[in-house]
């Protein structure tokens, strides 16, 4: 089988059956742009959690006088008390990698600046905030064993993970790139049954040629080649559109304005696109090589 | 070249074979028609030869290969040696006569250079040089066929399966269509043409098996059309049957319910003689 020849029948075949092609091309557009989105959403959280899991600390709230802490039971942390637990953090590195100690005067002037414009700062007072050890981890995961040695020792309040706060936020932007995902894969199915139903009816407007061809002895894989190629091409044109959509929805959505406008957030880029796309080209490929496969097994004899 | 042993061929369940039991040799270099009412089994005898549908039962051997055991891979390479040709002619109506009869090179991966020499040659042998540029509606029905015949023959092939190819066709065509047939025939290829154009069968005087309801009812060499007094009804209305059906020589037939290796038709006489006495040459 000759290359010229093959390649002649397939841009007529694409040519004779335009509207099919273009809605082939449409479908795996949008179908494989949900999908990148649906990925990259789920990037998007992997590269936060690893933003904020290294910045993330456990506090270990003191008692201070009028604290509201049931453990304190309204007497505030003596001395001896505070360093006892900074002797014992101390000696628990790693996996406590550092520790910070925040008094209640510094927490409450942190917090007026975090929320200068927000009305919260003007009613918020002294006396709501806590002293408090800022303990960082190596590892983000093994707070657990922070509250285990502090969780009601004297002189502590109470633990708190911020960790916990994160995964709330994160277990959230998971569900919605899952829900993207599982979007894309409905329109992924749909790609599937509109290629089969195309090559199907391809089938049929050229029985007269696979006839002859069958009967002049070529080879199944001359007869079938066109089809699986006619499919591959619009998908790879649908899946390459989606990809350059892709790449700018980040370069100008995300690189161009989240980024600049949540400056203490990390943000996916470029690279997360071009890691994703030689999955999506070859999925397409793959999904577009079995569909054309079996329905030409069901339709074209042979 | 082909062999079929009491092949039988049923479509589906519970109906009548389309072919019940038929043992039929044809040597190489014969000329043989197969004539037969519609639904007397003419093209399933056909298709099994050329594996489009396998027997029910019985072996059938084409060229030295028993098509009940080809695997499916195989069967491309089966059909590079069989030419067919049909009542309607089957030519892809966008591509010229040159492209139509060069398809059947190119889709087998044959270089340009061998498509470049033999469709030409090819063209000649059917008549048609001049008209390569032609599309398919450019053409009169007898030449569309020379194309189709063109196309079966241009990978030469040894066995060349006809099934009703002047069904379309007016008498006078029609005879210059059988004319090109035994030509091909000539220059060493098996023909078997399935037929129910009374005129044409009397006019070549080749060897004639007559199917009734699947059966092998008759087969004569040399003989002619009515020449099947076992055929059950004779058929009626030929279209394009211009000539007086060869009904009035009923003598020459005998009924063969079985029929042994037969010696290759030789030399058939030209087409335009009539009551040719060579007629009846058959063996047991």
């Amino acid at each position: 089988m000759k290359l010229s020849f093959v390649l002649g029948e397939l841009a007529a075949g694409l040519r004779r059956n335009l509207s099919m092609a273009v809605s082939v091309v449409l479908v795996t557009m949008i179908s494989m742009y949900l999908l990148g989105l649906g990925l990259l959403a789920a990037r998007q959280v992997d590269t936060m959690k690893d933003y904020w899991y290294d910045r993330v600390q456990v506090s270990i709230f003191l008692c201070v006088e009028g604290s509201q802490y049931p453990a304190c039971g309204g007497k505030a942390t003596t001395a001896d008390q505070r360093e006892q637990i900074r002797k014992q953090l101390e000696q628990m590195k790693p996996p406590v990698k550092d520790v910070y100690y925040e008094s209640q005067a510094e927490a409450f002037k942190r917090f007026k600046e975090q929320f200068k414009n927000s009305p919260l700062a003007e009613q918020a007072t002294e006396r709501a905030f806590a002293d408090s050890f800022r303990v960082s981890l190596t590892d983000a995961g093994r707070y657990d064993v922070i509250t285990s040695s502090f969780d009601g020792a004297p002189g502590v309040g109470r633990v708190q993970d911020q960790k916990l706060l994160l995964d709330k936020f994160f277990t959230f932007m998971n569900v919605v790139s899952w829900a993207a995902i599982a979007l894309s894969g409905l329109m992924v199915l749909c790609a599937v049954l509109l290629m089969a139903t195309t090559i199907r009816q391809t089938a049929f407007s050229r029985r007269r040629e696979t006839t002859i061809m069958r009967l002049v002895g070529a080879s199944n894989a001359t007869i079938q080649t066109p089809f699986v190629m006619e499919t591959v091409v619009a998908s790879l044109l649908g899946s390459g559109l989606a990809m350059g959509l892709l790449y700018a929805t980040v370069r100008y959505g995300v690189e161009g304005y989240l980024s600049r406008a949540l400056l203490d957030t990390a943000f996916i880029g470029l690279s997360d696109v071009l890691a994703i796309t030689p999955w999506i080209l070859g999925g397409v490929t793959a999904l577009a090589v079995l569909t054309s496969w079996f329905t030409l097994r069901r339709y074209l004899r042979v | 070249m082909i062999s079929f042993d009491t092949v039988t061929k049923t479509y589906a369940k519970g109906t009548r074979p389309a072919l019940d039991a038929v043992t039929l040799e044809v040597e190489r270099g014969e000329f043989v028609f197969v004539v037969g009412q519609s639904g007397s089994g003419k093209s399933t005898l056909l298709r099994l030869a050329i594996r489009e549908e396998r027997a029910t039962s019985g072996q059938v051997h084409v060229s030295g290969r028993d098509l009940r055991t080809l695997p499916d891979r195989k069967v491309p390479h089966l059909r590079r040696e069989i030419g067919t040709v049909f009542q309607d002619f089957r030519l892809l109506p966008a591509k010229t006569v040159f492209e139509n009869v060069a398809f059947a090179l190119q889709v087998i991966g044959k270089s340009r250079a061998v498509i470049r020499q033999t469709v030409p040659e090819t063209l000649r042998i059917v008549g048609l040089d001049g008209k390569e540029k032609r599309l398919p509606h450019q053409l009169s029905g007898g030449e569309q066929q020379r194309v189709a015949i063109a196309r079966a023959i241009v990978n030469k092939p040894t066995i060349l399966l006809a099934d009703e190819p002047t069904g379309n066709l007016d008498p006078d065509t029609s005879r210059g269509i059988v004319a090109l047939l035994e030509r091909i025939n000539r220059s060493g290829t098996t023909v078997v043409m399935a037929t129910h154009d009374a005129g044409i069968v009397d006019n070549f005087r080749k060897r004639v098996v007559r199917l009734a309801e699947g059966k092998v009812v008759s087969d004569v060499g040399g003989g002619d059309y009515g020449a099947s007094v076992g055929s059950v009804v004779p058929d009626t209305g030929m279209p394009g049957s211009g000539m007086p059906s060869g009904s009035d020589t009923p003598t020459r037939t005998m009924k063969l319910p079985r029929l042994g290796r037969r010696a290759p038709d030789q030399e058939a006489p030209p087409p335009v003689s009539e009551g040719t006495d060579e007629a009846g040459r058959h063996t047991e």
